[in-house]
């Protein structure tokens, strides 16, 4: 009882002219400028996390991202700088605004990542965390009574600090991206990047990209993601520039009479948006003017629905006396020895 | 240049510069213009009312075929869907309409098939919603949008029809209460014809739909067409030259009736408040509003609760322990069922060929006895005959030996007579 009937009406008529004496205009497109208004109203939430040793600049670079005081580091004030014992995850939200665009930052810190002697496991607490937002959006969505609109606070997006060692992947790098980049999208960069040339540079992402093929790491954005032709035309270009390598600064200086952000040495001042000293714009462009729907569109559409498959099937499965994997990505003899 | 705006649980920065997420609305509609919209109208009137004009006069285009007939049994929902384009916006509009409404003698029921029809596609999104490997994203959205509810132009007031189906319904899905072949009313009695069904939707508690005043950009006109419903409309898909222009309109001897005009009908009131206004009203209306609704309801039906946090795991696991069951259970059952009819088809066909068979052995022993018989009767012919010559050789030795005797005795005889001579 269904059938199509497939008609092109060719009146380009702008909306705003009222055309309606315009015969064959029926006003469909509207609905943009409807859906432009709804999202003003409400609002948009972006979730991001940074990961990486202490020393390594996660908290300047978000606040250059976000052209504001956004990290934990600039919001507390008493507390003395200690590297904590164990792993800690932070999260710090702000409202921001512009032209008419009010959004909500979370930025999610890691201290004590990278920095113990023994880091085996460190890559653990963060999936935990992970996988608890997912849990948290999913107790809130079967709900019988829920809410309009459920509060979101999945990680979007993990940015990765990669330190500028120039060689390749370190182990902890390996392991921490490799269990990650199952259940989030991670965007690796490299840290402090004006200590390399662009030589030493250019040959250490190369390393990079060759060590995450090597161990199947699919960091964003990822192919098998890519909807049609022109979506991997676009993310084949990014492919091939990550990691980004960037260098944060929240300090403005003066050079060739403009006011820009960047870091002054003594040999010169490197240019935080400046595209050949470093790749900050990119990362930026990817993350905010270009991609940030999409990077929350696979969190909610694959990495989200991927964990509540497993949530699900995890209740009608247990077969005798093997471990179960919890769908927070810990096995369940480790949960309990810990727990101890 | 950039404002600092406090919300709830967060704090409020200054930006000092450009970031750039002011473009998320533009990054937002694109996204949905490349995955396309879908809309979906219920047309809801006795039949005649002109609801397929009206629909092909509001989206420009000639949409169905022949018209309904008069005679159902019983009111059907109808549903089609086209693919419509306009600049680069691509949508799927489906437009259901209820055939046979308001013919029966006995309304008791009419109202039920529509009913069932709008909770069909509620429940269809619930166990999309529910499933555990789910494509929420690509799934093709059959929930009603809007109701047209189409209201006899008598001008006098609504029809106890009416009410009782849009209260109905007034819980289930957004309605638009429209006047239908307006060009029928006069102005004036139009006027009263208006207060007096706004009244008496009042006075029944019916809830039509509102257009939403709280965003300051559309809420003045939104108010002002709410004062101005239930709308009085005419369609047309004929045009007619008007001064220098040709107008969709209906041409009457004592003058034109023009549809786009708004001092002839609501029309265009009608078209800015549906489609070019509040389309994704309507449809988040739809989904956060009746379809919550409806999906609290069921699984309040099925016995589940939100109990305290500690136990909610336990709502889920039995959501998808008593779906899984009861899947579980249809399966058997088809499985049964599927097995049942495999063990008749092999009884039935095993009486076929055991009876073709008896029929082959009954066949075969008759053709032996045939045979046999044919056999017997050529061995007796056979053995007549060899009788019949054994009989004529007797005869013939018999002959010839009378002949011979015949013989000698004759030349004897001759031989005798011989001798006799000669003495």
């Amino acid at each position: 009882d269904i059938w199509s009937l497939y008609r092109n009406i060719p009146t380009p008529v702008a909306r705003n002219e009222k055309a309606s004496s315009e015969l064959g205009y029926v006003g469909i497109d509207a609905i943009l400028e409807q859906m432009r208004r709804k999202a003003m109203k409400q609002g948009f939430e972006f979730n991001i996390m940074v990961v990486g040793q202490s020393g390594l600049g996660k908290s300047t670079l978000m606040n250059t991202l976000f052209k504001s005081k956004v990290s934990r580091r600039s919001v507390k004030t008493t507390e003395e700088e200690r590297i904590p014992k164990t792993i800690e995850i932070k999260s710090i939200s702000h409202d921001i605004e512009e032209k008419g665009v009010r959004m909500k930052l979370t930025v999610i810190d890691t201290p004590g990542f990278g920095d113990q002697i023994n880091n085996e496991n460190c890559w653990q607490p963060i999936m935990k965390f992970i996988n608890a937002q997912y849990e948290q959006y999913l107790q809130e969505e079967i709900n019988i009574d829920r809410k309009k609109k459920i509060p979101d606070s999945r990680v979007h997006c993990c940015i990765y600090f990669i330190p500028p060692t120039g060689h390749c992947l370190r182990p902890i790098d390996i392991e921490f991206m490799r269990h990650l980049s199952k259940v989030v999208n991670i965007v690796p960069v490299i840290a402090k990047a004006d200590t390399l040339t662009l030589e030493e540079r250019d040959f250490f992402k190369q390393k990079v990209r060759e060590d995450l093929r090597a161990n199947e790491i699919d960091i964003y954005p990822q192919k098998e993601f890519d909807e049609d032709a022109e979506d991997r035309m676009i993310n084949e270009k990014i492919r091939e520039m990550i990691p980004f390598a960037v260098v944060g600064s929240d300090q403005e200086y003066q050079v060739n009479g403009k006011r820009l952000l960047g870091r002054k040495t003594r040999w010169g001042t490197v240019e935080v948006e400046n595209t050949t000293h470093c790749e900050f714009a990119y990362l930026r462009d990817l993350l905010i003017r270009t991609h940030m729907q999409n990077i929350k569109d696979i969190t909610s559409s694959i990495h989200y629905e991927m964990y509540r498959v497993r949530r699900l099937n995890e209740n009608n499965m247990h077969p005798n006396g093997q471990p179960t994997i919890h769908a927070n990505g810990v096995p369940e003899h480790e949960v309990l020895s810990n727990e101890m | 240049l950039v404002a600092c705006f406090v919300g709830e649980g967060a704090r409020g920065v200054p930006l000092s510069g450009h970031v750039g997420f002011d473009s998320m609305p533009d990054q937002l509609v694109n996204k949905s213009v490349n995955h396309g919209f879908c809309f979906n109208i219920l047309c809801v009137g006795e039949t005649g009312l002109g609801k397929s004009t009206l629909m092909d006069t509001l989206f420009n285009t000639k949409f169905e075929g022949e018209p309904t007939q008069h005679n159902q049994p019983g009111v059907q929902l109808k549903s089609n869907t086209y693919e419509l384009q306009e600049s680069n916006v691509r949508l799927k509009l489906t437009v259901v309409n209820t055939v046979g409404f308001g013919d029966q003698i006995n309304k008791e029921d009419s109202y039920k098939s529509i009913v069932e029809f709008i909770d069909t596609q509620f429940e269809a999104y619930l166990q999309e919603e529910l499933k555990i490997k789910r494509t929420l994203h690509s799934y093709h959205d059959t929930r009603i949008h809007a109701c047209l509810y189409f209201i006899a132009p008598t001008g006098h007031s609504l029809k106890s029809l009416d009410l009782v189906t849009m209260k109905k319904l007034d819980s289930k899905v957004n309605i638009i209460p429209i006047i239908a072949k307006s060009d029928a009313i006069s102005k004036s009695e139009l006027t009263k014809f208006k207060i007096k069904i706004t009244s008496e939707l009042v006075s029944n508690g019916v809830q039509i739909y509102q257009f939403p005043t709280d965003d300051e950009t559309v809420a003045e006109i939104n108010s002002t067409m709410n004062g101005h419903l239930p709308f009085a409309v005419v369609g047309s898909t004929e045009e007619v030259k008007i001064g220098n222009k040709m107008v969709r309109a209906r041409q009457y001897p004592w003058g034109t009736v023009q549809v786009e005009n708004e001092n002839h009908c609501d029309f265009v009131k009608l078209r800015e408040m549906l489609i070019r206004v509040n389309m994704e009203d309507l449809r988040e209306q739809t989904h956060t509003r009746h379809y919550e609704l409806y999906r609290r309801c069921k699984l309040e039906e099925m016995g589940f609760k939100d109990t305290d946090p500690d136990s909610k795991p336990f709502s889920l696991q039995e959501t998808y322990e008593a779906k899984r069951n009861e899947f579980m259970g249809e399966l058997q059952k088809k499985e049964e069922e599927m097995r049942q009819m495999f063990v008749q088809r092999v009884k039935e066909k095993e009486a076929e060929l055991k009876e073709a068979e008896k029929e082959l052995h009954e066949k075969f022993d008759r053709l032996k006895k045939l045979h046999q018989d044919e056999k017997k009767k050529l061995e007796d012919k056979k053995k007549s005959l060899d009788d019949e010559l054994n009989g004529f050789k007797q005869k013939k030795t018999a002959a010839e030996l009378l002949q011979a005797q015949t013989q000698q005795a004759g030349s004897s005889a001759t031989l005798k007579k011989d001798k006799e001579r000669k003495k």
